[in-house]
């Protein structure tokens, strides 16, 4: 015999709620753990005190310059990344050539960090916003690359003499058929670029010191504001946070047709 | 009017060649229906994919109302076998029906009624804003050929169309091919390896023989014009010929194997 169970109120429960109630659930933590004394206040401070500072900072001019300096350097960074990844993706993933050809060098030059070239960026614009700009975007043309390359390969061969066959010109073709091919990898491209622009940029800005968050960061660290320098890096958790969501949604909207967005269709 | 003369294929990768077509010499007139049947493998889509200018052919020639085909030749629409990948997925049935007509450079007013009218004569009108991917096959397939019909062509080329339906579907399509061939007085060349199939859809049948290939035989279906699916099909007539039909087949699969 069977009977009705009740419903679990955990698996039943709204997902955005228990997300909100897991982050209030670890604000607690941070709370209580240096209150109850298991961590020294002078390095993990109470989540009210950080919050204290955040608000403090929240009214400092300096502080939204420095916010939207990492913003500016990280939108131009991955801006360029992005379009010098898309065509030189485009232009080498169509012509196999150039594919063999560059295929030993993107594999050499893909993995080395963008942190090892730090000396570079200082040697070539000192602690000015160059020097992040080029770390950022070193790091994220590969991401975007990579990608493009790989959608240019996955191109329907039948779509493409489809297009063939009714004679589409070149340029309607790489319009047409291996834009929209291309464009979910392009998307997880510029996804995944736009993380790595961000850390990237913080990285920068702590090390070298060109100017945002990452240099108001080691500032903080250095004067022994530890809520402060806490405070800044729950905004850089925050700023990743709208980044990934914005891409999110920006890839929702202009890949309904895919089936990773459509999902399994009943026809 | 399409001619074939001595055509020949051999695919070659480092020291290997697998000669897939030897010599094949046929021709369509405008505006006859003709099917092309062969044992499977017998290179019926490489030898279609010559005619479409898809495909150098190592010897031989290609005409297309008197010019050689050296590229996809003008007023030519091929409908392939893989409607699901010959469709764009991102874009509606309407777009992808109205792409090529953009391509060719046709007003927007034509293009609108041309539109209508094609997707109106494979009975999908209402579909326009559907994505391919929302219909099922049949209609997929019906797409692919409303945007070949839009598209005004003097010779259209089908390469298994229909391998993928349903028998059901595949019957009903059938028929819209008869009428769609009879209404714009286009001149179809039909690839198959469904025996029934190209006796009833064609006025004349070449058979192929299997790899390398040639032609095997060829034989003119003087059935009616009029044709049905219950009573064609159980004709004498038509009995007869896809008897003849099957054994030059068998008999090209038994050469092969000697």
């Amino acid at each position: 015999m069977t009977t009705a169970r009740p419903a679990n109120p955990v698996r039943s429960g709204n997902p955005a709620l228990l997300g909100v109630a897991g982050l209030a659930g670890l604000l607690l933590v941070i709370e209580l753990v240096p209150r109850i004394g298991l961590v020294d206040e002078r390095f993990l401070p109470p989540a009210s005190t950080i919050a204290g500072a955040l608000a403090d900072e929240a009214s400092d001019a300096a502080f939204w310059a420095a916010l939207a300096d990492t913003i500016v350097a990280w939108a131009i960074g991955l801006a360029v990344a992005v379009v010098a990844g898309v065509l030189a993706g485009l232009v080498i993933g169509s012509v196999p050539v150039l594919r063999a050809l560059t295929a030993s060098t993107v594999e050499f030059l893909r993995p080395i960090p963008s942190v090892a070239l730090i000396p570079l960026a200082v040697l070539m614009y000192g602690t000015d916003l160059g020097s992040t700009l080029l770390l950022v975007c070193y790091a994220s043309f590969w991401q975007v690359l990579v990608q493009v390359l790989y959608g240019v390969a996955d191109v329907d061969p039948v779509a493409f003499e489809t297009a063939k066959s009714f004679r589409f010109s070149a340029w309607a073709r790489i319009r047409h058929v291996l834009w929209p091919t291309a464009l979910p990898y392009v998307f997880t491209g510029v996804r995944l670029a736009a993380s790595v622009a961000l850390v990237l940029a913080i990285t920068a800005e702590l090390v070298i010191g060109s100017p945002g968050l990452g240099k108001e960061i080691a500032v903080a660290q250095s004067s022994d504001a530890v809520p402060t320098m806490y405070a800044l890096v729950v905004v850089t958790g925050l700023l990743g946070v709208l980044i990934n969501l914005l891409a999110r949604t920006g890839e929702r909207r202009l890949l309904a047709w895919h089936q990773s967005v459509r999902g399994e269709v009943p026809v | 009017m399409l001619e074939v003369k001595g055509l020949r294929k051999v695919y070659r990768s480092g020291s290997r060649e697998v000669e897939a077509l030897r010599d094949l010499t046929f021709t369509v007139d405008n505006g006859d229906l003709v099917c092309l049947v062969g044992p499977s493998g017998c290179g019926k889509t490489t030898l279609l994919r010559c005619i479409a200018g898809l495909l150098d052919p190592t010897a031989g020639d290609v005409r297309v109302n008197g010019k050689a085909v050296d590229g996809p030749p003008e007023g030519m629409a091929v409908v392939f076998q893989e409607y699901g990948r010959s469709l764009f997925p991102w874009m509606s049935v309407r777009d992808n029906v109205e792409l090529p007509l953009k391509q060719k450079k046709v007003a927007r007013a034509r293009r609108t009624e041309l539109v209508e009218q094609s997707l109106d004569a494979v009975g999908l009108s209402g579909s326009e804003s559907a994505y391919p991917w929302q219909l099922s096959g049949g209609m997929q397939q019906r797409v692919a050929i409303a945007r070949a019909v839009a598209y005004e062509p003097q010779t259209l080329l089908m390469d298994e169309p229909f391998a993928a339906v349903d028998a059901q579907t595949r019957a009903d399509l059938e028929d819209l091919v008869r009428r769609l061939w009879k209404r714009l007085g286009v001149t179809i060349l039909f690839v198959t390896h469904d025996i029934d199939e190209s006796v009833y859809l064609g006025q004349r049948v070449v058979m192929l023989s299997s790899s390398p290939t040639v032609v095997q035989d060829e034989l003119i279906i003087d059935l009616p014009a009029e044709r049905d699916q219950l009573t064609t099909r159980a004709d004498p007539a038509f009995i007869a010929m896809r008897t003849r039909v099957y054994e030059q087949i068998q008999a090209a699969k038994k050469n092969a194997g000697q």
